[in-house]
């Protein structure tokens, strides 16, 4: 391990993608994540690395494809309205099997919505978010900590699965510092014989394409797709369990609101209600077996989230609609304090809540 | 016996799918022909865009990426970022370059990327049977623009190579065309230097090559090839736009 340093969140992320052997970054500014930007600018250019400023979102992604394509480790990061321009690339990644890593410090939405922290990208982010049949790894961190090292563990997925990786943060986390170590990790865990690395005239031309204009064919390319999406959601779930053993009332959050439902679960359990947490860490693949598992004895779940109600509907899947599951909310920027998720907690716990 | 004709090797075996009497056959021709001379082909990566030329992967034995609709110079950026000792080259449609893909095309420009861009003009979108294009000419008639263009309700073309030349980040810019053997030769001298300057490191080279789309524009080939003449070069001068290096040799 490294030393244990200062950083902000956007930061981290940075720094921990280059100790992760990232050496190109696109980008375009957008609050409330620039700093990563800003941050690659200043080492890119004294590591031998590419930092570039695109002419747009649209611009910044393609540039990843180009990169990804020749088997290199890449990043973006942008908010919101930034990964919406970035989707049809990330629909691209998706349909050429290209590994890379894409940031959302999210903001509120919808529209250029506003700057203040939000979980309201969980759908985009989620199920798709841009055309066709795909998904992407969906990483949230709850800390600063965990942004360097979901960024590193994103970047290793991501080459291991020929997948997109996406961080999915909020503002909050971009913005705030904690002490953060940060390891440097091998960037060649992987061999890519289908990188564009020039023939060299010693082997087939290789191409990296989406288009498979006989629908057999691309049929088959999906098929094969969700084969690999099967293993994932077999391998990679990830998630934090926090005194759900006994637990009456569960409650899910993801990412900042998991931090503060943590602090609520603490207060509910000295007032004697005996509450739980489930974070999920990985959102794709999220984390339904223990959600399942955690209905056998739970009586309510609550799923506290920076938007109007979200992951919510994969918490109802997950425990198959078998117990009443309860949304306690902000959004627009507005983060849950720990009295509302308290409030939330007792309510249910009492039999009273809608 | 002495071989006087062969295909060059960086062209597959593949059989191109382009309708009879286009020219993209001929433009492909070239580039493969200039990638044998200069010796590149091991090191050359392609990037197809989105258009009739969309397959172009399968076509040249370099390795490619297919690039989404307009992005082609972005993705080159990305590839050439990534290993400059690579040679890059985009292979563009109108629609592609000049449309969708314009902020692309002039900030690659605009940061001298050093690419090279193979932009086909053939005055209409192809691949989706033959809808108005960015550098349709002015009252020519097409499935979206059925009583002719007209500059009132849609505006003007959009001349590339004109637009290109005041940008400074672009090194070599030129407009050729395809229409008879005089000018295929002088093509492949423009497609030839625009690659040899990336060779040299020299920076963002785009050549404009007039082309036919007889299937779209309704006339035969031989009619096509006489229409880049009388309606297209009028239009869209042949000619060096921009030099940057032959401009400081003269100075």
């Amino acid at each position: 391990m490294g030393e244990k340093v200062l950083m902000k969140g956007n930061e981290a992320i940075a720094e921990a993608a280059i100790k992760a052997g990232c050496r190109h970054y696109f980008g375009y500014p957008i609050t409330p994540q620039t700093e990563v930007a800003a941050y690659m600018s200043k080492r890119m250019p004294k590591i031998g690395g590419t930092f570039l400023q695109a002419e747009s979102e649209v611009a910044a992604i393609n540039m990843v494809i180009g990169v990804s394509s020749t088997g290199k480790r890449v990043m973006t990061s942008s908010s919101s309205p930034g990964v919406s321009l970035k989707s049809e690339g990330i629909s691209y990644l998706a349909g050429c099997d290209l590994p890379a890593l894409v940031v959302n410090v999210q903001r509120g939405g919808p529209g250029l919505g506003g700057i203040q922290p939000s979980q309201s990208d969980y759908f985009q982010a989620t199920k798709g978010g841009s055309h066709g049949d795909y998904h992407n790894i969906v990483l949230a961190p709850a800390s600063v900590q965990e942004m360097a090292s979901l960024t590193q563990k994103g970047f290793e997925l991501a080459d291991k699965y020929r997948m997109v990786s996406m961080i999915l943060a909020d503002g909050t986390l971009g913005q705030m510092m904690e002490p953060v170590e940060i390891e440097e990790v091998s960037a060649n865990q992987v061999e890519k014989p289908w990188a564009l690395t020039g023939t060299g005239m010693k082997r087939e031309h290789n191409i990296v394409n989406s288009l498979y204009l006989k629908p057999d064919l691309l049929e088959i390319k999906n098929f094969e797709r969700f084969e690999k999406y099967k293993v994932v959601e077999e391998n990679e779930v990830m998630y934090e369990e926090y005194m759900v053993e006994d637990a009456d009332i569960c409650v899910v959050a993801f990412g900042i609101s998991a931090r503060v439902a943590k602090n609520a679960v603490n207060m509910a359990r000295a007032q004697g209600i005996k509450a739980g947490l489930i974070r999920p860490i990985t959102l794709w693949p999220f984390p339904k077996k223990p959600l399942f598992n955690a209905a056998q004895h739970c009586k309510a779940f609550i799923s506290v989230e920076m938007n109007m109600g979200q992951m919510i509907q994969d918490v109802e899947l997950a425990i198959r609609c078998t117990r009443p599951v309860y949304l306690c909310n902000r959004t627009g920027g507005m983060i849950p304090s720990p009295d509302q998720v308290l409030e939330k907690i007792v309510e249910v716990n009492d039999g009273g809540a809608k | 016996m002495a071989v006087v004709f062969e295909k060059p090797k960086a062209l597959t075996d593949a059989p191109l799918h382009y309708c009879p009497g286009c020219t993209h056959g001929i433009v492909h021709r070239l580039v493969a022909e200039v990638i044998d001379e200069l010796g590149i082909q091991g090191e050359t990566i392609a990037v197809a865009s989105v258009g009739c030329s969309v397959m172009s992967y399968d076509y040249f034995d370099v390795d490619c990426v297919q690039a989404a609709h307009g992005r082609a110079p972005a993705v080159a950026t990305g590839v050439k970022r990534s290993d400059p000792s690579k040679i890059v080259f985009t292979y563009q449609g109108d629609g592609d370059l000049a449309a969708i893909g314009t902020a692309e095309t002039v900030h690659s420009a605009a940061r001298r990327e050093n690419i090279t861009v193979i932009f086909i003009n053939n005055a209409i979108y192809g691949m989706t049977g033959g809808q108005m294009a960015p550098t349709t000419l002015p009252g020519q008639v097409t499935q979206t623009s059925p009583y002719g263009r007209d500059v009132n309700t849609v505006g003007y073309p959009m001349k590339v190579c004109e637009l290109l030349s005041g940008v400074d980040g672009a090194a070599y810019l030129e407009r050729v065309s395809v229409h008879d053997v005089a000018h295929v030769r002088k093509a492949k001298a423009a497609i030839k230097k625009a690659f040899q300057n990336q060779i040299d490191g020299k920076g963002f080279s785009l050549i404009e090559v007039l082309s036919t789309c007889p299937t779209n524009w309704g006339v035969s080939p031989k009619k096509a090839l006489e229409w880049i003449e009388s309606d297209m070069i009028p239009y869209y001068p042949l000619g060096v736009y921009k030099d940057i290096y032959a401009e400081e040799e003269n100075k």
